[in-house]
């Protein structure tokens, strides 16, 4: 691939963004992103990660004091048109006047390319996106899968310093989505490119991000990779807004976090007064009751096919959400011990 | 009574309407056409006799020029009142579509007190150059009102269509590298096409068949409808004027269809 293996560094340095109306859309924000990395802006809607992208992308001027820097340039006055940026829309943005290699080829022609390179650019990218055979299509003879594609194709044809993906998925149904979002990331591996991506679903940021920023109400609420913001989240919001979360607010004794339904060892912290614990549900166990320390009660149970979720009342003072395996032989009214392991137990700082 | 039938019904005072309003004066207008001394060939008098040839041609330059002025003015100006929000923009957007209730009339009396004889333009030139520039009564005149009530009928649907433009569009050419005027050029312009092709039918038409105006200004511009006038009112051939009519509304509507047909695959590709 003659695109693999280049990219800028960009750094966006207190970047805030307030409209004319005085709506705060995103607070001063600092962030530094690698060389070839893929970083998620993840969050839900309005927390200012299409203001983030925008601002980087050029499209939004930050507020005074806010600085847009690529490869250590300063960028923040630099309109979009020479920032060279490739930038996938929600919308896809596709021209309805142009056909799909026109499309594609538009960045090329714009910078007075020679028309046999562009015709081999497009080749090699039709090639790479999958969409062989469709070029003298036009946009409205495409599915939706298919214009994702060619937006994609069109963003990357210019061999763009930075790629800008705004919810490029959300426009899709699920099944295709799912699909789509592997193909997207094998092609963000294979080009190299740095990688900016918007999304507010937790599953795209995982499979996608080399690092996730999550984001809400205009500021970031955590840094991290997948791993790490799954397994440790810094708050309540990102531990809930990233998969699915128990949370307990409970007092520790002696190292023993005190349940209504018995009590568990948990790490890190003495006695304290009342602390809030994330449990993830694939973390708990559902074993016979008498077995364990912690019991409760079968509120409910839905079968979803690969597991089961099992909802479980009086272990804590809010039911607990369980994933188990779909083996597991349980009814609405029995009495079930629970097994957490004490790492599976994360505390969260208690909020106001 | 069955559905269809109760349709029928509906439709039926449409159907009066038309048949007594629209088609019989039609069919006799066209039977008027042809009861001259020359019979049918009166119909053929608008392209072969030179006073009435040079006069459609005159028509067809002026609707052309007023659509292509007018699509102009009001492409820019339309686009500016649709993207920008300052103080004044809801009056000035009324002041522009308040021609759209003015007869022909009342735009001509205002092009007189623009540019006639007493006029605004003729004041200000006589004190700057010691002559006084008089155009209201010509066909410049008459050009500048079509312009004056064109505009307020295009700029309304350059304005709607406008609206309904995907700025991420523009974003995406721009991302590409696209200098301003290559946005307008590959991007908002083809998007505008369908807006530009049936407001410009509208203009075109309107400027081709307009008469309040012309009759206000001079009874000797060389346009259609004035000849029109003039060969039914004052020389009473009411065949000469029944074929011109007939070729007045033909020609402009062959002129429409070969304008739609040209910019057939642009509007649908567009689309």
């Amino acid at each position: 691939m003659s695109t693999a293996g280049h990219g800028a560094a960009v750094r966006i340095e207190a970047c805030g963004k307030t409209f004319a109306d005085g709506t705060r859309a995103l607070d001063p924000a600092t962030l530094d992103i690698a060389r070839g990395e893929t970083l998620v802006l993840l969050g839900p809607s309005g927390c200012g990660k299409t203001t983030m992208l925008r601002i980087i992308a050029g499209l939004e001027l930050p507020d005074a004091g806010g600085k847009v820097l690529f490869d250590g340039k300063d960028m923040t006055s630099v309109p979009i048109e020479r920032r060279n940026v490739g930038m996938v829309f929600q919308s896809y943005a596709l021209f309805p006047n142009m056909t799909v290699a026109d499309n594609i080829a538009y960045g090329l022609k714009i910078r007075g390319v020679a028309r046999d390179e562009q015709a081999a650019r497009v080749a090699e990218l039709v090639a790479l996106t999958n969409i062989i055979g469709l070029e003298n299509r036009r946009i409205d003879q495409l599915s939706g899968g298919q214009r994702q594609r060619v937006a994609l194709a069109r963003a990357v044809a210019i061999r763009p310093g930075i790629l800008l993906l705004d919810e490029p998925l959300t426009a899709l149904d699920a099944a295709l989505r799912d699909r789509l979002r592997s193909e997207l990331n094998r092609l963000l591996r294979a080009l190299g490119i740095t990688t900016i991506y918007v999304t507010h679903d937790q599953a795209e940021a995982m499979e996608l991000g080399d690092r996730i920023v999550v984001m809400r109400k205009g500021a970031i609420a955590q840094i991290g990779a997948p791993r790490e913001v799954y397994f440790a989240p810094k708050d309540r919001f990102v531990a809930e807004f990233i998969g699915a979360a128990n949370i307990v607010e409970a007092p520790i004794e002696n190292g023993m976090l005190i349940l209504p339904g018995g009590r568990l060892p948990i790490e890190g912290a003495a006695t304290t007064a009342n602390v809030t614990v994330m449990i993830r549900p694939e973390t708990i166990r559902v074993t016979n009751a008498g077995t364990e320390a912690l019991s409760g009660v079968v509120d409910s149970i839905s079968f979803i096919g690969d597991r089961q979720r099992i909802v479980v009342s009086g272990a804590s003072s809010k039911p607990l959400n369980v994933d188990a395996p779909n083996t597991i032989q349980a009814k609405v009214g029995d009495r079930v011990g629970l097994s957490i392991a004490a790492d599976a137990l994360r505390l969260l700082p208690s909020e106001p | 009574m069955s559905q269809k039938s109760f349709v029928w019904l509906c439709l039926l005072p449409l159907a009066v309407v038309t048949t007594a309003f629209f088609l019989l004066p039609m069919a006799r207008l066209v039977v008027a056409g042809a009861e001259g001394p020359h019979g049918l060939a009166g119909y053929l008098a608008i392209l072969t006799e030179g006073r009435y040839r040079a006069t459609l041609f005159n028509t067809v330059l002026l609707a052309a020029a007023t659509t292509v002025v007018t699509l102009i003015v009001a492409t820019i100006a339309g686009m500016f009142l649709q993207r920008h929000r300052f103080p004044g923009r809801t009056v000035l957007i009324a002041m522009l579509t308040f021609p759209l209730a003015f007869p022909g009339v009342v735009v001509g009396f205002m092009i007189i007190l623009l540019a006639g004889r007493q006029g605004l333009i003729g004041d200000l030139s006589n004190r700057i150059f010691g002559e006084k520039f008089v155009f209201a009564y010509s066909i410049y005149g008459l050009f500048l009102g079509y312009l004056y009530f064109s505009i307020p009928r295009v700029i309304l649907t350059i304005m709607a269509a406008v609206q309904k433009l995907d700025v991420g569009l523009e974003e995406a050419a721009r991302s590409l590298g696209a200098s301003p005027w290559a946005v307008q050029r590959d991007v908002v312009l083809p998007a505008l096409a369908p807006a530009f092709v049936a407001s410009g039918a509208i203009a075109f038409a309107t400027a081709m068949g307009a008469f309040g105006t012309a009759f206000t200004l001079a009874t000797n511009i060389d346009v259609l409808p004035m000849l029109i006038y003039t060969e039914f009112t004052l020389a009473a051939n009411f065949a000469t004027s029944a074929a011109l009519s007939v070729g007045l509304g033909l020609i402009t509507w062959l002129i429409l269809a070969l304008a739609r047909t040209f910019s057939g695959s642009a509007v649908a590709a567009a689309g």
